[in-house]
């Protein structure tokens, strides 16, 4: 595959859509058949499947009017709860920050023993259901635990604590950050860095001054990504979380729990302000994207 | 860690490491995979089999374990071809015409991929739901969702309805429609442009897609959790099925559905490995 | 595709199990902490509907707490049966025309079955050495019991601690809700159902105490082993009657009323009230509250109705919207 086709391949770990580039010639894409009968299937199942029970919800809400709406998502343990899984989401997107740029460097860069291995488990928390992993960590930091045992005679207590939400948030983001900065650091070309090096930049030099600011659209397109999924996490975080409300109660719980309590005006606001959250995280990556596709146009 | 440049640029591999920070980059990677992903699938698999493979196969052939695992397969059966087949007209739509609305059926496509499962699950409980928008109605005809299978599968679908258009869209767009517009011109119908020359240039792509959609629709529990009703031997999916077996003090049999469902996401990653090969990812 | 597969397919798409001739299937919807006693029963009493009706029965379970169960059930969850712990989750149904107004003259002792109280669950010899209702406000213990606001049991634990305030502080009301806002604000967690509290206090190692009813306190002693749990059973509880009723508008659209009726019946028989009795709950058949007598410590039980005059003037003055029970539900 040419590095051209590469290039490309980098929006495409990332999201869809967004900055389709424009077709040449306009008029000539009504040309295939299949228009009516494409067009027809999807709009009727995306009225079906995704708008309508959509729908359902927001009418919901809107029957609550502003100010009973305004109560439920400002109320004090909202709030607690809002913070509590924006600031976990943020500690695990910057920790897969780290990590990921990492994992995808090693990968991309270095040819050693077991690289396939560490390349297939990169995908793990995607395969793995996210009840397993949460199962998986709070056994594995559990008092019991083979982790716990080391860390909570530390004072280092991760179960039952905001801790415990960031490391199931990271978990099951993991694969983001490195998917979105693999295939743009596989297109940097290696003469680049040579060329730098050769000039007398130290390896810091060449990464922050070139190969950071290739690879930056992308990293923080994966970041973005990492965050929004991490908002939206539910099985693996209720099984360490705790659940505490105030301390360890994240939105998506407090949603259930007002369903469970049959308090549906609750349930449904706060679940709007989840939406919310989730058409802002989408504009927020389309708009990355359309910053990444320039670079990639620019560095082509 | 300063290298000497001349030593750096003449690499006989560029790509086996030469530096000590490369290697301890390396070591770094090892240690954070090894720890964040390796143990996790590790405990899991060992918890499951601690007490041997026979109290394994009992605690799977357990009845209401073994609905669950047959629930769990079924629903990946009804909803990934379905899937499939919208992924395939989405991205088609997508990629091949321009056409007023595309940015907002866009939108629609990716909204499922950004949005909490539970609220997945919300939207189908205030649509079809006893007090629900429709459901009242729906009652009537004596057609009842909630708590029945289908809910599990519609929930399902909305969660999963990206996964297969999110990977054909850019390949095909990058493809272009040159290929189809040949064989337009050379008198090929809809019928035969699609499987002589569509489907052959994404059948890897689409494969990808349907596996990572069906690894989803195993693993899905916030949504499903809201929708199921949680009837025993019924509406209970294998991830559910684990919560309730950990809440039976059962132990044992949740880390065995557990390392059932770990032994199916190493299969899944196996398998996307394979498929990336040959997709060229 | 294979004939048997196919048949699976089926039954499970109409939301029956892939059993095979004809058994009459029913559903059972229960609170949490019953997983074990309606698996016994349930073993027991299809051979027996088999002896004496000639017929196949399969009862389905469902579990969770009992006020979020009964608003599954309006939401559409086809219960035929209802096994619930509080009188207020059936007249939800009834309010909401699944049941009749008049359930509880049905079956016998107000439609209950069987009985249980709110106890104690303390981790082994007691080490924050609580004894009794008052010690549950002291700044050193840490509480676990289910959400008022989703579970009967959590319900049972609010009114038992209110009942008891009454008589130690001479029904002086500011008295009373000092003390309850403390109790509340001593539970860290609020589980939406009884067992997913025990689990919080038994595998999370969270919380001194544990409040919940006596069958789950010491049936969770016995499963996990008197060498790690203590029960401590309070100077004063309240009578916890576990209401059951056939749910009319299910059963009458399924044609399951015959199944469903003698299914609660045989909780009364001899041998339901057996398996009830074994798994610690406090049954009114002679025979089997004689053989059990022992487990179950002497204690003084008061009634909703003696305490807080019935669950109709509860429901007004506590379970409101902005009543006493949210006054005291600090942390909510």
């Amino acid at each position: 595959m040419t590095s051209l086709d590469t290039a490309r391949e980098g929006p495409r770990a990332v999201a869809f859509g967004t900055r389709l580039p424009k077709a040449r010639k306009p008029g000539r894409r009504h040309l295939l058949p299949g228009f009516g009968l494409t067009f027809g299937i999807t709009a009727l199942y995306l009225v079906l499947i995704v708008a309508l029970p959509l729908a359902a919800m927001l009418l919901k809400t809107f029957s609550l009017g502003w100010p009973e709406f305004w109560r439920i998502v400002s109320s004090p343990r909202a709030i607690s709860a809002y913070w509590i899984t924006f600031s976990s989401a943020a500690a695990a997107a910057v920790f897969n920050g780290f990590f990921g740029l990492l994992l995808a460097w090693v990968l991309v860069r270095y040819e050693f023993p077991g690289k396939r291995i560490i390349d297939g488990l990169v995908d793990l928390p995607f395969a793995l259901p996210t009840a397993v992993a949460g199962l998986a960590l709070v056994t594995l930091f559990g008092p019991a635990g083979w982790y716990g045992q080391v860390l909570v005679p530390l004072g280092i207590t991760v179960t039952h604590a905001q801790l415990g939400i960031i490391v199931a948030m990271a978990f099951t983001s993991l694969p983001f950050v490195v998917r979105t900065v693999q295939p743009v650091l596989e297109d940097i070309p290696e003469d680049v860095q040579e060329a730098a090096r050769l000039l007398g930049a130290t390896p810091f030099q060449v990464f922050s001054r070139v190969i950071l600011p290739l690879i930056l659209p992308a990293f923080t397109t994966g970041v973005v990504l990492c965050f929004a999924r991490a908002i939206g996490e539910f099985g693996a975080v209720v099984f360490i979380a705790g659940n505490l409300p105030g301390m360890t109660e994240i939105v998506s719980l407090l949603v259930f729990i007002r369903l469970d309590e049959h308090n549906y005006p609750a349930a449904a606001a706060l679940a709007t302000v989840l939406l919310a959250t989730a058409f802002v995280t989408l504009f927020l990556t389309n708009l990355l994207q359309a910053w990444q596709l320039r670079y990639a146009d620019k560095s082509r | 860690m300063q290298i000497n440049p001349a030593d750096a640029s003449l690499p006989a591999d560029p790509r086996r490491p030469q530096s000590a920070v490369a290697w301890g980059l390396i070591g770094l990677a090892y240690l954070m995979a090894g720890a964040v992903l390796l143990v996790p699938l590790l405990l899991i698999v060992v918890t499951g089999f601690r007490e041997g493979v026979g109290v394994y196969v009992a605690n799977i052939v357990e009845p209401e374990t073994l609905h669950a695992i047959f629930l769990t397969v079924l629903a990946a059966i009804v909803v990934v071809p379905i899937n499939v087949g919208f992924g395939i007209a989405a991205a088609w739509l997508v990629t091949r015409y321009e056409f007023r609305g595309k940015r907002l059926l866009i939108t629609f496509i990716e909204i499922p991929f950004s949005v909490s499962p539970i609220v997945a699950g919300v939207i189908y409980l205030f649509l079809y739901g006893g007090q629900g928008l429709l459901g009242p109605l729906l009652a009537q005809f004596d057609i009842k969702l909630m708590f029945t299978v289908w809910a599990i599968f519609l929930v399902s679908l909305f969660v999963t309805s990206p996964f297969v258009a999110r990977e054909l869209i850019p390949l095909m767009q990058q493809q272009g429609g040159e290929d189809e517009e040949a064989a337009l011109s050379l008198g090929a119908n809809g019928r035969q442009i699609f499987w002589h020359v569509t489907l052959p240039n994404i059948r890897w792509a689409l494969l990808y897609g349907a596996v990572l959609c069906n690894a989803r629709v195993i693993g899905e529990f916030g949504a499903v959790s809201v929708v199921s009703g949680a009837i025993r031997g019924q509406t209970n999916t294998l991830p559910l099925q684990i919560e309730l077996l950990f809440n039976d003090f059962n132990v044992t049999g949740a880390f065995a559905a557990a390392s059932t469902l770990a032994l199916l996401a190493v299969l899944t990653i196996i398998l996307k490995s394979v498929l990336e090969q040959k997709t060229g990812h | 595709m294979n004939k048997l597969f196919t048949t699976a397919v089926a039954a499970i798409l109409l939301g029956t199990a892939p059993v095979l001739a004809q058994t009459t299937e029913i559903l059972n919807v229960s609170y949490d902490i019953s997983r074990e006693l309606f698996d016994a029963v349930n073993a027991k009493f299809v051979p027996s509907y088999k002896a004496s009706a000639n017929a196949d029965v399969k009862v389905n379970q469902s579990h969770a707490g009992s006020s979020k169960q009964a608003g599954l059930i309006l939401e559409g969850l086809e219960a035929d049966v209802v096994t619930f712990n509080q009188v207020i989750d059936v007249d939800t149904l009834a309010k909401g025309e699944f049941v009749t107004a008049d359930w509880k003259s049905k079956f016998a002792n107000n439609a209950s079955p069987f009985y249980s109280l709110p106890a104690f669950l303390v981790r082994e010899g007691n080490p924050k050495a609580i004894k009794d209702w008052a010690d549950l406000a002291r700044d050193d213990v840490k509480i676990i019991f289910p959400n008022p606001k989703t579970s009967g049991n959590g319900r049972y634990t609010y009114l038992a601690a209110r009942a008891w305030a009454t008589e130690a502080f001479a029904g002086d009301e500011a008295k009373i809700e000092e003390y309850l806002k403390k109790v509340f604000s001593n539970v860290p967690v609020f589980e939406t159902g009884g067992r997913a509290a025990t689990t919080t206090f038994v595998e999370n190692k969270i919380g001194d105490v544990l409040i919940t009813f006596e069958a789950e306190v010491l049936g969770t002693i016995k499963q996990l082993g008197d060498d790690q749990y203590d029960a401590v059973i309070p100077s004063v509880s309240l009578l916890a009657e576990f209401p059951i009723a056939v749910v009319d508008k299910v059963v009458d659209k399924r044609g399951t009323r015959e199944i469903a009726t003698a299914y609660l019946n045989y909780l009364y028989s001899p041998e339901g009230q057996d398996i009830a009795g074994s798994l610690f709950h406090r049954v009114h058949e002679a025979a089997a509250a004689e053989k059990y007598k022992g487990q179950f410590p002497e204690v003084r039980l008061v009634t909703v109705e003696d305490v807080f005059g019935g669950w109709d003037k509860i429901k007004a003055d506590h379970f409101a919207e902005g009543g006493l029970l949210d006054k005291v539900f600090v942390n909510q």
